[in-house]
């Protein structure tokens, strides 16, 4: 039986069934793969390097995802075999590997080329939420850019929309930790990636810089989508 | 209002002893200022550009520096004026940017240029410790280099010496977290900054050819020195 169990999982390898991004294997482990980009690597500059987002795309976010799969296929092997020490022990290659592939999910819906509405500024519900909670977009930017160029180490700042008490939050995260560690309820509408590789090989040291040029090429339609769903 | 003219009387006596690289104020607050390295910024190519070397050290290290001096300047006053919570809130600056300046220090000491003995392995009672404790250098090497490229986010990875135990340890700090935040008795010998910054112009998101190339360059004298000093 147990033998057959790690037969299917290899599966994946086999017979992909294409549905959307996932693979379905005949056991239900679902794996992962690379999203492409809905613009090209160039089309963000001069903001973001052509070769910042193609190294961004194609070794570090790829790395995730095929870091998070080889953790699944061990998670699912060591839940079936009953060994809870190892799957205690995968928590944090699921949680760095799989925060990574979704947050980089998040944050190129995040951006757009200027000619396709990068950096306009939100309408509807959301500009209205954001001029109500922080005062107005140029506040909320600030905001974002302070808690940004503080943050020690690597991570992530967010706005992000508390569906419970609908409310737009600011929140930083560490590492790869998803927005959704820090309030269950927490839902990503923007995410700035500040780790180091999102920004050096363009801005160097100089962090604020990238922090203050991202803003050109934000996708605030993506976000107010996001935000008029959970507000409805 | 005469204690702020006493603090800034600092640079008065950084004129008289600009060599031990702090300051002192009638206060007693001592202050830092960036070290110089013992070589120049291209000595550790091909291992580590020289930009990388002039960058990590002209930016990334004196803005630790400056940060440092910053939050031990309000740290003090907050002390002198019985401020519990600034003192309580100011540590999360004095361990970021006081370890930046701990663990670079550090760093630039345990690097060298080829010529000067970058790279040469370590003779005399380190030598033999190491041989001891993991078997050979290469196997020392080899598991600080597993270790640097496992670890998530931003850290350093560390050979030590656990000068209680007389043991030799590999351990790894996250952010700028000095050493001794894994043991009170650990004395640093040689740390790996893996930050991106310390690699990213050169070996983009490759960290394990960084980590590979590294030992080119590392200083073992340096190392074997502090090394004889804890346990002669």
């Amino acid at each position: 039986m147990a033998l057959s169990l790690c037969n299917l999982v290899s599966r994946n390898s086999l017979a992909p069934l294409p549905i959307g991004r996932l693979l379905l294997s005949t056991r239900g482990l679902q794996t992962f793969s690379l999203p492409d980009l809905p613009y090209d690597y160039g089309a963000l500059e001069p903001t973001i390097s052509g070769e910042i987002m193609m190294l961004h795309h194609q070794k570090h976010h790829q790395t995730y995802v095929t870091n998070y799969n080889k953790a699944l296929e061990q998670l699912d092997d060591a839940m079936n075999r009953g060994d809870p020490s190892t799957v205690v022990k995968l928590q944090s290659a699921l949680k760095f590997n799989g925060g990574g592939h979704i947050n980089h999910s998040i944050f190129w819906k995040n951006l757009a080329p200027v000619n396709e509405g990068g950096g306009e500024p939100p309408r509807g519900s959301l500009g209205w939420a954001i001029d109500t909670d922080f005062g107005s977009l140029e506040s909320l930017k600030q905001k974002m850019n302070a808690e940004g160029a503080a943050l020690q180490g690597s991570g992530w700042v967010w706005l992000g929309v508390d569906k419970e008490l609908k409310r737009l939050v600011v929140e930083t995260t560490a590492n790869q930790d998803p927005l959704v560690t820090k309030g269950p309820s927490l839902v990503p509408l923007i995410g700035l990636d500040v780790w180091e590789h999102a920004y050096y090989l363009q801005y160097k040291n100089v962090k604020p810089d990238y922090l203050n040029n991202i803003w050109k090429v934000i996708n605030w339609k993506y976000a107010s989508n996001v935000y008029e769903k959970e507000s409805a | 209002m005469a204690l702020r003219t006493l603090l800034s009387c600092r640079t008065l006596a950084a004129a008289v002893k600009p060599e031990l690289g702090f300051s002192v104020g009638l206060r007693s607050l001592v202050t830092f200022s960036l070290p110089d390295l013992p070589y120049d910024y291209g000595a550790l190519e091909p291992a580590i550009s020289g930009e990388i070397m002039q960058l990590h050290h002209q930016k990334h290290h004196q803005a630790y520096i400056t940060n440092y001096n910053k939050a031990l300047e309000q740290l003090e006053l907050a002390m002198s004026k019985g401020d519990a919570p600034s003192v309580v809130k100011l540590q999360s600056a004095i361990k970021f940017n006081g370890g930046g300046h701990v663990n670079h220090s550090i760093f630039w000491k345990n690097l060298a240029p080829v010529r000067e003995g970058g790279g040469e392995p370590p003779k005399g009672s380190l030598g033999w410790a190491i041989d001891t404790h993991f078997g050979s250098l290469e196997a020392l090497a080899q598991k600080m280099s597993t270790e640097g490229a496992a670890l998530q986010g931003s850290g350093w990875v560390w050979l030590g010496v656990d000068k209680e135990l007389k043991k030799l340890v590999v351990e790894t700090t996250v952010n700028q977290d000095p050493l001794v935040t894994k043991g009170p008795s650990l004395v640093p010998l040689v740390g790996i900054d893996v930050w991106e910054h310390a690699y990213y112009l050169q070996y983009k998101n490759v960290r394990p050819d960084y980590l590979k190339n590294i030992w080119k360059v590392i200083n073992w004298k340096y190392a074997s020195e502090v090394f004889e000093k804890e346990c002669p």
